[in-house]
Order: structure tokens, then C-alpha cells, then sequence
């Protein structure tokens, strides 16, 4: 069973790793602008990816507009006002080895893009599964959700904080309410909130801006009073501490250190701060249980933390630990979802082996 | 919620519409964001003078930290609103001279924690962590001249570990991370998921 899973594993890396979604910046994705050349607005500013060191030159009906010298891989020109049917836009980008020329026409303003047509319809799927699923579970459905190791452990850290008289870490990740994961994140910080106001454990929610704050000072208020204990709520222990990124670091580590908080949750989103932090709770004896999508940043949680939430784990984790028959419905909507990608990978690796490209053509997002 | 709902549908509605002033207004709700946020951060820096206040009026331990806390906000502050932020004034001093040379230090870290933590990724206790150790110690030489040096092989195995089986690696965990968003995002504009408010 264990080769099995082994060789199956093996199978699945092949089929994803050789599957046309590589960048290839020798041809289409050399010029990156929005809507593939058809521009459909009045209003444009041009998105250059180039292989640096590069110089991009811009005209508009053979006019030079201007002329920029790229040391990065992306470069935004300022946007422009156009007549719609009237004019064409050249890109140059001239490297040392090479010269690439584009052009691009402007199309009339439409009610619809029908670039984007692969996406509604990919919403659409998704969200008719979720309803689906959503409908079947209220109608009393149970469906079977996978043991999540990091999330069983989060009561387990918590216990463990009760018992050493320690106090209990959450950062709610580096960034703002605008991003996903950071709501992800204030989501398991409710739960974990209840179980400290349950054993009487003090919990210390840093945070890095203004606005996750003022929301996970609500979460936490909403948790304590859930769970009948209003009065031990403390405001001071959801705090401000920088919107810098190691500035936030500093004074994160500074409180593991000096209240050698006995269980750490990083759940949200993360950049370099995520092994700094994590390997700073390590060395504190903390148990460690972290949370993000940030790919890059994953590895480091892993070998950092003891348990580790992957991917869409973090945005599992609502439906997880309430059990709700809506989310739990929500959650099989986006395993069934995963399948139909799953299958249309393996279909577009068949297809592209034997030189078809229409169908994985499709799915790229323009 | 109602407001979330509103504002999350009428942008994916508008992202499938290209005329202006349609087009634009995902950057009007992304203005909007920042004009809140810069109201929020009074929010913060009250939490901050509170919190810190708290800790100096009772003489907590560590207060003297929370002195040079509210004392570099508050001259920081008062020296930009004075003196500007200009090249060679006197904020620009600070940001050069304290502010990058204290977030470098900390970004430096890094370099010393990655070493320890790969440390104890790399103990080969099961098979799993034997295939890790022996692909990291792969891409580790195919990225050193010496590797080339032993084997000229080194290298090609190197981008080849990088290039498949890491990119598949990566590129499942995003496919699943993305269902993820977009299954989140629905729940949250349906109303299905509140618990980010603090409710259910």
C-alpha cells in the first residue's frame, strides 16, 4: 500500500510537471497585456514582462511614446488615453541577443469580454458544486471530511498552554483584511480564541495592521463571550504592533521571548517573516501549528513548526472545526471541484503528448 | 456582511465586464481600501500609545523598551510633519540611518535560521525525510562550481529536481490553494462563513 501511494505520488508529480502550463519567455508570454493585444477600454497602461536587463520602447501608431530601460522582469508603462478604433499600439523589447517586436490592436468597447469567457464558466462549475453540495448537506447529507492533523492539534496546543500556565500566541499572518488568507486566518482565530477563554489561558494576538486588529479584537470579544466569559476578555492583548515587515518580526519574536508563550499559531499570509518567527518559537519550546498558501513560504513552516496546515487546509479549517452541514457542504463543492481539474489535467497531458492544443489552450487565463 | 456580499459581487461582475467606467472599478473599491486603512491606522497607534502607556505608567517589566517605543514614534512622526521627508532631511536621516539598518539586521536572521532549521529537516528518520535529504543534497551541489567540478552531471540533476518534480510540488499545492480562495471567497459573499466577523 505504501509503494503503492509511493508510485502513484510519482505518477501524479510526472503529469503536473510535464503539463503545458510552463512560461515560456521566448514567445507568447514574452509581452504580457491585458486582454491578450484586444484592448477594451479607453484607458491602457501597458504590462511588459521581459527578460531583464532589456530595453522596452513603446509606440502608439508608430509614434514613440517612450523608451525604458527594464532591470526588472515586469514593467508597467503609465496609463494612456486612446480612440477606440483609431489607433495600434508596437512593442520593441531588445535584449542582448535579441530583438522582439508586438503589435496590438484596439478592439470596440463590448459588453462582455469573451476573453475571460474560461473563467465565468469555471465560477459558475464551482459554484453550482458548492450549492449542490450545500443543498444535499442541509437535506441531512453527511459527508466525510479527512482527518486535518494541524487542526485536530490546535485544542491539544492549547491544553498543553493551560498546563504550563503559559499564555498562547496567534498571528493572524503580515497582511491586511484584503487578503484571503488573512480572513482565513481570523476564522481558526475564533475557535482558538473559545478554547483559551474555556481553560482561562491568556491569548496574545499581534498584529501588523490597523484594520486586522480592530477585526481580531471583535473575533476574540465574539469568542469570549461565546464561551460565557466576557469579563476575562483583554482588549490590550490584541494589539498594534507595525505594518514593517521585520519591525513586526522584532516585536513578535520580543514576545515569545520574554512571555515564553507555550503554544504559537501562525495562520495567514506570510513572506520572509515565516522562519524568522518560526524558528524563534522553536527555540522558546513552543508548540508550533502554522497555516498558509504562500507556497514559497511553506517549506519553512514545515520544517519548522510541528504541525502544518498546506494549502487549502487553512481555508478548510472553518468547515473543519464547526461542522456545519452549509460549510461542510461548501467544502465537499471544492473537493469536487479539485476533481475536475484533476481530470482535466490528465486529459490535457494525454492531448498535448499527441500535439493537440486547443484544450489546454482554453484554460489559460487571458 | 452585507456590505462584503455587495461589494464582493459587484467586482467579479465588473472583472467580466471591459467597458469604462466598469473596467475602473476595482481600483475605486482598491482606493476606498486605502483611505479606510489610513483612518485605521489611528486605531493602531492608539493601541500602541495605550498599550505602552499602560506598561510605563506601572513600571512593568521591560517599560524602559516601551519608552524608546513611544519616544521614536512620537520624534519620528514630528520630525517628518516638520521637517518633511524630502532626500537629506531629517527623517530621511532616520529612515537611512536607523529605520533599514535595524529591518536588515532582522532580515539577516534568515540566513542563520535557515541553516538551523534545515538542520533538523534533513534528519533522515523516515523515507520521506531519506528522499528529501537526498534531493536537497542534489540541488545543493548541482548549485556549487565544485559540483560541476565532481560530477558535470551535478547540475543537469539539480534543474531537474527544480523543474519537475519541485514545480509539480508547487503547482498542486497552488491549484488546491486557489479552490481554496475561491471556495472561501463564495462562502464569505454568500453569507455562508461569518466566523471572520466573529460569528459562526
Amino acid at each position: 500500500m505504501r509503494y503503492f501511494k509511493l508510485i502513484l505520488i510519482i505518477i501524479l508529480v510526472y503529469l503536473l510537471g510535464i503539463s503545458g502550463w510552463a512560461r515560456n519567455l521566448d514567445d507568447i508570454n514574452l509581452i504580457n497585456l491585458p486582454g491578450n493585444g484586444k484592448i477594451n477600454s479607453q484607458y491602457f497602461s501597458p504590462e511588459v514582462e521581459v527578460p531583464s536587463p532589456s530595453i522596452v520602447s513603446i509606440y502608439l501608431n508608430d509614434n514613440l511614446i517612450e523608451t525604458r530601460k527594464a532591470f526588472t522582469e515586469k514593467l508597467v508603462f503609465p496609463q494612456m488615453k486612446l480612440k477606440l478604433g483609431k489607433n495600434s499600439i508596437k512593442i520593441t523589447v531588445k535584449t542582448a541577443e535579441k530583438q522582439y517586436e508586438k503589435y496590438f490592436t484596439i478592439k470596440r468597447e463590448a459588453w462582455f469580454n469573451t476573453e475571460r469567457t474560461n473563467m465565468l464558466v469555471a465560477i459558475i462549475l464551482l459554484v453550482l458544486l458548492i450549492v449542490y453540495f450545500i443543498f444535499t448537506a442541509q437535506k441531512g447529507k453527511v459527508y466525510y471530511i479527512r482527518k486535518i492533523a494541524g487542526l485536530a492539534a490546535l485544542d491539544d496546543a492549547v491544553g498543553r498552554a493551560t498546563e504550563m500556565g503559559k499564555a498562547v500566541l496567534y498571528v493572524p499572518g503580515s497582511q491586511d483584511m484584503d487578503d484571503i488568507q488573512t480572513l482565513a486566518g481570523l476564522s481558526i482565530l475564533g475557535h482558538v480564541a473559545e478554547k483559551t477563554a474555556e481553560y482561562d489561558t491568556p491569548i496574545m494576538v499581534p498584529t501588523a495592521r490597523s484594520l486586522v486588529m480592530s477585526t481580531a479584537q471583535e473575533v476574540v470579544k465574539e469568542a469570549y463571550l461565546k464561551a460565557g466569559r466576557p469579563d476575562a476578555y483583554k482588549s490590550e492583548n490584541v494589539r498594534y504592533l507595525t505594518d514593517d515587515q521585520f519591525g513586526y518580526v522584532a516585536g513578535v519574536d520580543g514576545i515569545m521571548v520574554r512571555e515564553r508563550t507555550a503554544a504559537n499559531f501562525y495562520m495567514g499570509s506570510f513572506y520572509a517573516e515565516s522562519l524568522i518567527l518560526a524558528e524563534t518559537g522553536h527555540s522558546t519550546g513552543a508548540i508550533q501549528i502554522a497555516g498558509t498558501a504562500m507556497s514559497a513560504q511553506l517549506p519553512f513552516f514545515v520544517a519548522a513548526c510541528d504541525y502544518t496546515l498546506i494549502g487549502e487546509e487553512l481555508f478548510a479549517a472553518s468547515a473543519y472545526l464547526s461542522k456545519e452541514p452549509l460549510q461542510v457542504g461548501s467544502l465537499k463543492g471544492q473537493d469536487m471541484g479539485k476533481l475536475f481539474f484533476l481530470i482535466a489535467i490528465i486529459i490535457g497531458v494525454i492531448l498535448e503528448t499527441f500535439g493537440i492544443k486547443s484544450f489546454t489552450e482554453w484554460f489559460i487565463i487571458k | 456582511m452585507i456590505i462584503t456580499a455587495i461589494a464582493g459581487v459587484v467586482i467579479l461582475l465588473f472583472y467580466f465586464i471591459p467597458r469604462s467606467p466598469f473596467d475602473r472599478i476595482g481600483e475605486v473599491f482598491q482606493n476606498w481600501v486605502i483611505i479606510v486603512a489610513a483612518f485605521a491606522i489611528i486605531l493602531g497607534v492608539g493601541s500602541l500609545v495605550k498599550v505602552n502607556g499602560e506598561k510605563i505608567s506601572r513600571l512593568s517589566q521591560g517599560w524602559g523598551y516601551s519608552v524608546v517605543l513611544l519616544v521614536g514614534l512620537f520624534t519620528t512622526a514630528l520630525i517628518g510633519i516638520i521637517g518633511g521627508i524630502e532626500e537629506g532631511s531629517a527623517f530621511d536621516f532616520i529612515f537611512k540611518y536607523f529605520f533599514t539598518p535595524m529591518g536588515s539586521t532582522m532580515f539577516s536572521l534568515l540566513a542563520f535560521f535557515i541553516a538551523s532549521a534545515a538542520f533538523r529537516a534533513f534528519r533522515a528518520k523516515t523515507f520521506e525525510a531519506g528522499l528529501l535529504l537526498a534531493s536537497a543534497f542534489l540541488v545543493m551541489l548541482g548549485r556549487v562550481p565544485i559540483g560541476d567540478y565532481i560530477w558535470h552531471k551535478f547540475p543537469e540533476i539539480a534543474s531537474w529536481i527544480m523543474d519537475f518534480p519541485n514545480t509539480a510540488g508547487q503547482r498542486a499545492i497552488m491549484i488546491g490553494a486557489s479552490l481554496g480562495v475561491v471556495s472561501t471567497s463564495i462562502k464569505f459573499l454568500l453569507g455562508i462563513d461569518k466566523s471572520y466577523l466573529g460569528g459562526e
